[in-house]
């Protein structure tokens, strides 16, 4: 199958490859996938006091196309309020990298991983505190 | 010594055609050459053309100790699989309609069995044991009354694995069951005796033996005689059972083929089961690294390896100087993974991280080596971005987890 120079670009040198601390109080961590789809994807963002994530990480189990969209989602989100990182929407991660239909999940499930993981900080800071209820 | 890459180790796919073979088919083609209609009666042209189609025919019986007047030419197993099973089912249906067959079998057969239940049959699709082999016991318990065809392969595809197809064809016999084989990946590298096998039919294809694609062959049993009907009428050629003028140069390539590997299979099986030891003690170093089916009853070119905590495609894309085949069909829609390992009790997770590394005649020791190395550090920097390997480094037990299947 033939990959877009996007993805090759993205699955060679993966951006942002590693891990937070879980338990750090300005750390929000998506897990989403299962091993048994061939898929699973960890999104970490590390958030400021003024709601802007400042760093993301990410690890995934998957395919060519499963790894670049975590890649990619990780640049994206950076510097971006919740409320932004939020409005991701896969069919722009599945455009940039001109994934196939077959590979239409691989971006899904990165949208999945970001409101994941902005729902897992949020749940750990208060809700209140954030401006990005709507997310 | 130098490696040049890519390095093809996909043998079980397909194989080039052996320099001698290439040689020997372009005698048949052109105006200088024996290019007469094998079924051509009334010259020359014909004679020449037909002698080379015995003697190619000759060549393939003689590797499987058959007579050469039970080989029927076929554009390849798939072919000979569908004419086998079917010309087999519908002749015999007054018999009964049963029909049994293993859940690992190459999918030329599992289909036509789908096609056969569509038109009424039914079939019992066995389960293997978790090493691919099947349970002799389990096997004869599922023949029937009504039972007409089993159909069993010689060699897995994915997995390598010989099952034992005299024991089978001795159970078959015994309840008049006609026994068909699918012999695509063993022909040429197992040894095969059909004088003295209970097999009565068996399917051959050219390309997997440094043969040309697109043909293949089908043994047909005279004694005592199997019947099968047509699937493909016309001109009446091979004796009625599959008519269609003789495509002299590729039944001349697979005879070629078929006499090297009759002379040089011995040597040459244990040349390739080396390499493939090779390649299992480098592999086997590697944390987390299962062999799928079983080490002993395997065909010398195979080695089918899962990488845990490793997704196959994206380890086939870190690959790309290694030509090598994933069990995990990932790129269709269904993420299926591999129907083979599953069959063998295999987890989803190591039937998504299956590769199959295949190897044969031109395959060297260097490249093996080279090819090891690659492995290692592919899954490293994999597994270095897997969030699975990074829970079970940190003790997480995987199955406990609750997943969001999607």
């Amino acid at each position: 199958m033939a990959y877009s120079d996007k993805v090759l670009d993205h699955y060679e040198n993966p951006r942002n490859v590693g891990s937070f601390d879980k338990s750090d109080g300005h750390v929000g961590t998506g897990m989403v996938g299962a091993p048994a789809c061939g898929d699973v994807m960890k999104l970490q963002i590390k958030v400021n006091e003024q709601g802007v994530i400042e760093d993301a990480r990410f690890k995934t189990y998957g395919c060519g196309s499963a790894i670049a969209s975590s890649s990619l989602l990780t640049e994206w989100v950076k510097g971006k309020t919740l409320d932004e990182a939020g409005q991701i929407k896969n069919t722009d991660i599945a455009e940039e990298l001109a994934l196939p239909p077959v590979k239409i999940h691989c971006s899904v499930l990165a949208e999945d991983a970001i409101k994941a993981a902005i729902a897992d900080y949020q749940s750990k800071s208060g809700s209140g505190d954030v401006a990005a209820e709507s997310a | 010594m130098s490696v040049q890459v890519p390095i093809y180790l996909d043998y079980s796919a397909t194989t080039p055609v052996d320099d001698r073979v290439a040689q020997t088919m372009c005698r048949y083609l052109s105006r200088e050459g024996v290019f007469g209609n094998p079924a051509s009666r009334s010259h020359v042209f014909g004679w020449q053309a037909e002698e080379a189609v015995e003697q190619a025919r000759a060549n393939v019986a003689a590797l499987v100790g058959a007579d050469p007047k039970e080989i029927i030419w076929t554009s390849g197993a798939t072919e000979s699989d569908n004419l086998a099973i079917k010309g087999a089912a519908h002749f015999y249906q007054k018999k009964g309609r049963h029909l049994v067959t293993v859940k690992t079998e190459h999918k030329a057969v599992l289909d036509t069995m789908r096609q056969l239940e569509r038109e009424g049959f039914e079939v019992t699709y066995l389960e293997p044991e978790s090493n691919g082999l099947l349970d002799l016991g389990k096997f004869e318990a599922a023949l029937r009354e009504d039972t007409i065809v089993a159909s069993v392969m010689h060699v897995n595809n994915e997995i390598g694995v010989v099952q034992d197809i005299g024991a089978i064809g001795e159970i078959c016999r015994s309840r008049g069951v006609v026994f068909h084989v699918d012999a695509a990946q063993s022909a040429g590298k197992e040894p095969i005796d059909l004088s003295n096998l209970k097999v009565d039919l068996m399917s051959f294809s050219g390309h997997k033996v440094y043969g040309p694609k697109g043909i293949g062959a089908l043994y047909v049993q005279r004694k005592p005689r199997v019947r099968l009907e047509a699937q493909m009428h016309g001109g009446g050629h091979e004796r009625g059972l599959r008519s269609g003028t003789l495509a002299t140069h590729q039944i001349v390539g697979m005879g070629e083929a078929f006499r090297i590997a009759r002379e040089e299979m011995a040597e040459e099986s244990v040349r390739v089961r080396g390499l493939r030891e090779r390649l299992w003690a480098g592999l086997s170093q590697i944390d987390e690294v299962y062999l799928n089916g079983d080490l002993e009853r395997r065909v010398a070119g195979n080695l089918n390896v899962s990488f845990n905590f490793v997704e196959g495609e994206s380890l086939i894309m870190a690959l790309r100087d290694i030509a090598v085949s994933s069990g995990s069909a990932c790129t269709s829609a269904s993420l299926e993974p591999s129907y083979v390992l599953r069959a063998l009790g295999r987890n989803d997770e190591l039937a998504h991280s299956s590769i199959r590394f295949s190897m044969g005649r031109y395959t060297t020791a260097e490249e093996i080596d080279y090819a090891v190395e690659l492995i290692k550090e592919k899954v490293a920097k994999l597994r270095e971005m897997s969030p699975l390997w990074e829970m079970y480094q940190d003790g997480v037990d995987l199955e406990s987890v609750q997943w969001a299947a999607h």
